[in-house]
């Protein structure tokens, strides 16, 4: 690669990644929220609205 | 060809062929770069005739010219529909997705006999949904709702071209396991792998509303199902209809960054505020399916002002965030080229004859203002009622999938092309003039639709003179409704030159643009600022990068167009007749 | 760049520029004002799409439509054959969707308030009246009541703008607008 990251210095003790960063950085955290947040909010909340649609007299 | 190919160890049996890319340092996939090669080419021959079929339908409604038959009119819609809004862009998204992990992370592709796989379904999928179309009986436009019945196949093949994109999906998701493992980088991905990580992400989720909702109605289509509910169906087909969009969105700003960073030198301003923006997109982006519930009957208004808002408009934060900083970037890159002039010298010195950034920048600009501003006054639940399936609709989406995602796909090309296809590009002077033809002629499309649409005139819609000979009940529209619809069509061919321009020269240089090599590899990107490329951009975070002048007189005029138009909106709905 | 990794190893904790910061706050205030105005125009507004829907067979809502057309017919719309109908003010009136046609014509008077009922036989409409430009979409199976208050005498088109198959373009309604105590 053109430029390489550059990591801290080697001595000093790696600081922990905080969690936000982890997150960020777990694409299957990520994925799960992804389809779970929409699914939940549009589609579950959707169909049931629907399916509790009364008869007309 | 001088590319270096290098066999890996590391892979053991399965030795995989690499390239180093002379521009970038890349270590470039050899199979990666194949399919990649031809995710694209499938892309840009379904944009060609999609396109084609766009332009017949804009001469159509063209009163003066009215150049299709009814029965034409209607299968000519429906296929320009799924060409470009399908074929062309989720093509074009496969190959983003291969670049931005194998190649951007010079990793080996995962599984690429699969990829293979994916492809073909795709390409037999696209084929005979075509071919139902085409036949003529399946003129149901590609929302196709039911009970509007269409042929069996083709609901199959928008099933086999669905299950095509979701093995590209996973692929790259497996790149970025096998990246990981074998340490090709350190740290976290790269912004713009982010931005495409968001798109494959919701891709996911579109792909699994297509399956929910179209393997049914194909089994409806061949009589082993007797009834779908015509609501229930509208509000899943859209889960993928509208998602599919996002997965735009998050593909295009990727590949904004992606153009920035390559024809400027430009760094994220925050990896911290960029990522938490494409954070916002894949947990709320999807919501917005609501957009095209909003007059449906039977749904709560708690439903429909949570989910249009995507949740408080958390999603238009993001890309609120993402207009700030992709400009805000590059003027910061600018500014340390030397480019210190005033407020906006580095906006009149960036690359304006790169076709790759002048694209990218209108893109940017009309996507905001055109796209951005538009869909959130469409998607505002009451404000929608007098918008609602009139051209205003068609109106916005071409700011946003075509003037937004469409010419940033084609300003991508003109890098991919030198460093995927390792071809100069033929005709400079052309390719120049490209993306100013083509965003301008999108720009006017979207604009005098959505003219067109706020005086009522009605989308698909094969003659609006309403003549007295067939219609029991005539009606006409104001006057003006035919000057834009007249307006509309000269957009349409200044937009259509601008498209047969980009896939003539994107034909011409795949077959005869002279090879790429170390010689020529960076100027093969075009014309580029001074001192650019490998120019390193000081720490980002910094705050001496945040003299930024210029983007914030641009991100003022914006907010400013936005709050005005969103008001006079709501002044024109206390106008119409009171209802409850 | 935008293409290579972070440049610090921790980059959650890099300071983020005023500037910025502020553009942040701004659109996230603007996205809360866009919010609670839906919420405002539910409570204070007079143009919200009704809530009131039913479902209803398709064959149930022709025959209602056709008792109330024959109930309260004042006239014919020229030589079509088709009813106007006029409802007694505050009343009920009901609309019907079908390939190609809306059906049947209304007449109201201005500032009287009516139950709008409509709903489609076969596939899905778009009620579009024009030209105030006041579009609600139609479901076979669905009975949507909407209570209108027209404002202005006139004449009015009803387009469909919901494609319905080959003949959508020749699929319109009318709605007359007299003044209180006129027409007839
Ligand atoms: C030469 C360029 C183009 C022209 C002239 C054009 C023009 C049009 C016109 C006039 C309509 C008809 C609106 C209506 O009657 O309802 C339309 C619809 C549409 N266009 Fe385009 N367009 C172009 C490119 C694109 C591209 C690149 C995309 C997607 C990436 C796109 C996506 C769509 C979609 C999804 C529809 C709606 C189809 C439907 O209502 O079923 N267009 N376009
Ligand atoms: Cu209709
Ligand atoms: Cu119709």
């Amino acid at each position: 690669m053109a430029e390489q990251p550059k990591t801290d210095s080697p001595a000093a003790p790696l600081e922990r990644i905080p969690f936000m960063q982890r997150v960020l950085d777990n694409p299957f955290l990520l994925l799960f929220a992804g389809v779970v947040v929409p699914a939940v909010i549009y589609i579950l909340w959707g169909v049931m609205e629907i399916s509790q649609i009364p008869l007309v007299k | 060809m001088t590319t270096a190919v290098a066999e890996t160890g590391m892979i053991g049996a399965l030795a995989t062929k690499f390239r180093i890319c002379p521009a970038t340092g890349l270590r470039v996939d050899l199979a990666a770069e194949r399919l990649i090669k031809a995710n694209a080419v499938a892309a840009v021959v379904f944009l060609a005739i999609g396109g084609g079929f766009g332009l017949l339908v804009a001469l159509t409604r063209w009163p003066a010219v009215h150049l299709l038959s009814s029965d034409l009119f209607y299968l000519a819609l429906t296929a320009h529909g799924l060409d470009v809004l399908l074929m062309w862009i989720i093509f074009f998204e496969m190959a983003v997705l291969y670049f931005a992990s194998a190649v951007i992370l010079s990793s080996r592709i995962a599984a690429p006999r699969w990829g293979w796989v994916g492809f073909v379904l795709m390409i037999v999928g696209a084929l005979m949904t075509n071919v139902a179309v085409l036949q003529g009986d399946s003129s149901v436009m590609f929302t196709s709702y039911v009970p509007m019945q269409a042929r069996p196949h083709f609901y199959l093949g928008l099933i086999l071209f669905a299950v095509g994109a979701l093995i590209g999906c996973f692929i790259f998701l497996g790149t970025l396991v096998i990246a990981k493992e074998e340490k090709t980088y350190e740290g976290s991905i790269p912004l713009v792998t982010f931005g495409a990580l968001t798109a494959c992400i919701i891709a996911v989720f579109t792909i699994a509303s297509g399956a929910i909702i179209l393997i049914p109605t194909f089994l409806w289509s061949v009589g082993y199902i007797g009834h779908i509910d015509s609501l229930m169906y509208k509000l899943v087909w859209w889960a993928m209809g509208h998602s599919s969009q996002q997965i735009n969105v998050s593909a295009h700003v990727a590949i904004w960054y992606l153009i920035a960073a390559v024809t400027v030198g430009a760094k994220p301003l925050s990896e911290k505020v960029s990522r938490t923006a494409f954070l916002l997109y894949i947990l709320f982006l999807q919501l917005a399916a609501a957009h095209h519930m909003l007059v449906e009957p039977g749904l709560s208004s708690e439903w429909k002002i949570v989910n249009t808002s995507y949740m408080m408009y958390l999603a238009v934060l993001g890309s609120m965030i993402h207009g700030m900083t992709v400009p805000g970037s590059i003027e910061a890159a600018q500014r340390k080229s030397g480019f210190t002039r005033g407020v906006f010298e580095w906006l009149r010195k960036a690359p304006w004859g790169n076709p790759a950034f002048a694209g990218m920048f209108l893109s940017l600009v009309m996507f905001g203002f055109l796209g951005g501003i538009s869909g959130v006054v469409l998607g505002t639940e009451q404000l929608n009622i007098m918008m609602h399936n009139t051209l205003y609709v068609p109106g916005h989406f071409h700011a946003t999938v075509v003037a937004g995602t469409t010419l940033a796909f084609m300003a991508v090309t003109y890098l991919v092309v030198p460093l995927i296809f390792q071809r100069e590009i033929v005709w400079p002077k052309l390719a120049k003039i490209q993306p100013y033809l083509f965003g301008i002629g999108a720009s006017g499309i979207s604009l005098f639709m959505m003219g067109a649409g706020t005086l009522g005139v009605a989308r698909r819609h094969w003659d609006i003179t309403f003549p007295a000979l067939d219609v029991t009940l005539p009606y006409g529209y104001s006057p003006a409704a035919s000057l834009m619809m007249g307006l509309n069509g000269l957009s349409a061919i200044l937009a259509a030159t601008g498209g047969v321009l980009y896939v003539a020269i994107v034909v011409a240089s795949i077959l005869f643009g002279k090879k790429v090599d170390a010689s020529n590899a960076v100027a093969a990107l075009g014309p580029m600022p001074k001192k650019v490329v490998h120019d390193a951009v000081a720490k980002y975070g910094d705050a001496g990068t945040w003299h930024l002048p210029g983007t914030y007189v641009l991100v003022g005029l914006f907010f400013t167009t936005f709050i005005l138009y969103y008001f006079v909106n709501w002044k024109y709905l206390s106008e119409l007749w009171p209802m409850q | 760049m935008a293409i290579h990794p972070p440049q610090s190893r921790v980059w959650w904790k890099e300071p983020i520029a005023k500037a910025e910061l502020v553009w942040i706050g701004v659109a996230f205030l603007w996205g809360l004002i866009m919010f609670f105005m839906m919420i405002y125009w539910h409570i204070y507004g007079q143009q919200n799409l009704s809530t009131q829907v039913g479902r209803i067979d398709p064959a149930v809502f022709e025959q209602r439509t056709n008792d109330f057309a024959e109930k309260f017919k004042v006239r014919e719309e020229g030589d079509t054959g088709i009813p106007v109908v006029k409802p007694p003010a505050g009343g009920d009136a009901y609309m019907l969707a079908r390939t190609y046609e809306w059906w049947p014509v209304l007449e109201l008077e201005k500032g009287k308030s009516y139950k709008l009922h409509i709903s489609s036989l076969d596939l899905q409409h778009g009620f579009s009246l024009q030209p105030i430009n006041m579009n609600i979409q139609v479901h076979p199976g669905l009975e949507h009541v909407v209570t209108i208050t027209p404002t202005e005498a006139g004449i009015y088109g009803v387009v469909c703008n919901e494609y319905c198959g080959l003949g959508h373009h020749v699929m319109t309604g009318r709605i007359y607008v007299v003044d209180s105590g006129q027409g007839g």
